[in-house]
């Protein structure tokens, strides 16, 4: 039977990669890979999923060195001469071996007011928005994102400016500043400013490139700068 | 430095990256015409010697280097050194400051026909 050679992180931020031989098979992923050698290589392997179909958003790795979700990632297409190299994600801690404490990634969306705030109560209408409106289009664009981690592992920025906020919570108030029921707009506007909100961005794309959903969160950072800029003409913040 | 500086720092950077990129392409050109064409230094000299266009030209153009480079090397500081504050950007302030001191003492020479 054909043999896949997998490397896999083990240890904290310390540790090394250690190897393994998995059986290949059709239409495998890498999330097949990691099970198999957890069932049956090495109980002790820590790692983290749940659906299985990418929903979840919580099996994402660096998969010979790329931030991918591991669930929908066939080794067919990122298998190297028969070689798989998985690490876990980049710019977060590593609890153990492919587990990322995901807390400041999670944080940066509280600090980013990712949080919607209405002023409607149940005894209210629903509210009217078109989908052919200018903002519900750009919500429209941003709002499938599942919180794999996979744009903030692949973002250079975050590398170099640890309180910079990242592509994902940027994306979420993005589509927050959009939505015309929420009332938090100048809040908001005000937490994702300046040098470790959107204004950072480089516009390198990573995390366009890698989202596994396909959004393009440096388009909706793009919109944040001209947003906040023009708030801070008006003196709104 | 408050959050409201930092983004009309970013606002000033791409003001300035947008003059820079019409003023870069008109120099270039203008260089390439002058060489191409067999201009000495003298003659070069004698055509903006007292040219009020190619002084408010390269005027504009020392300024937004003036602006442009030290908010960059404010950012590249941080993300490559983590050096963030008010020494770095008392520091840049003092680069863009002599940016334009010898930009300007340049522009005047040319313009002017005194030592540059």
């Amino acid at each position: 039977m054909e043999t896949l050679q997998v490397r896999i992180w083990r240890g904290t931020e310390e540790g090394g990669f250690q190897d393994f031989e998995v059986p290949r098979q059709e239409s495998q992923t890498v999330l097949d890979v990691v099970t198999y050698v957890q069932r049956k290589c090495d109980p002790t392997l820590a790692y983290r999923f749940a659906c299985r179909v990418g929903v979840c958003g919580s099996c994402a790795m660096t998969v010979n060195g790329v931030s991918r979700w591991t669930c929908r990632t066939h080794v067919d297409k990122v298998a190297e001469d028969n070689r798989v190299e998985i690490a876990p994600l980049r710019n977060l801690p590593v609890i153990k071996d492919l587990v990322t404490d995901m807390r400041e990634f999670f944080d940066k969306w509280a600090k980013a007011r990712g949080r919607f705030t209405g002023s409607a109560t149940r005894k209210e209408a629903f509210a009217k928005v078109s989908p052919e409106s200018k903002e519900r289009k750009r919500i429209e664009a941003g709002i499938e994102c599942i919180g794999c981690g996979v744009c903030y592992s692949a973002c250079d920025v975050v590398t170099w400016n640890k309180d910079y906020l990242g592509p994902a919570a940027l994306n979420r108030a993005w589509t927050l500043i959009n939505d015309v029921r929420d009332t938090a707009r100048t809040e908001r506007l005000a937490a994702v400013a300046g040098d470790a909100g959107c204004h950072a961005c480089h516009t390198h794309l990573n995390c366009t490139e890698r989202c596994p959903k396909s959004l393009s969160p440096t388009a909706g950072i793009a919109g944040l700068k001209r947003a906040v800029l023009a708030a801070t003409l008006s003196g709104e913040i | 430095m408050s959050r409201r500086s930092e983004v009309l720092l970013w606002g000033a950077q791409r003001v300035s990256a947008m003059v820079l990129a019409l003023c870069v392409a008109v120099h270039l050109l203008t260089m390439i015409y002058a060489v191409r064409s067999g201009l000495s230094a003298a003659e070069i000299l004698g055509r903006t010697q007292g040219n009020v266009g190619w002084l408010l030209f390269y005027t504009v153009f020392v300024l937004a280097v003036a602006v442009h480079a030290p908010i960059g090397l404010r950012t590249i500081i941080g993300e490559t050194t983590n050096a963030r504050g008010r020494g770095v950007d008392m520091l840049v302030a003092v680069i863009g400051i002599a940016l334009a001191a010898w930009g300007m003492r340049a522009v005047i020479g040319v313009f002017g026909g005194g030592a540059a």
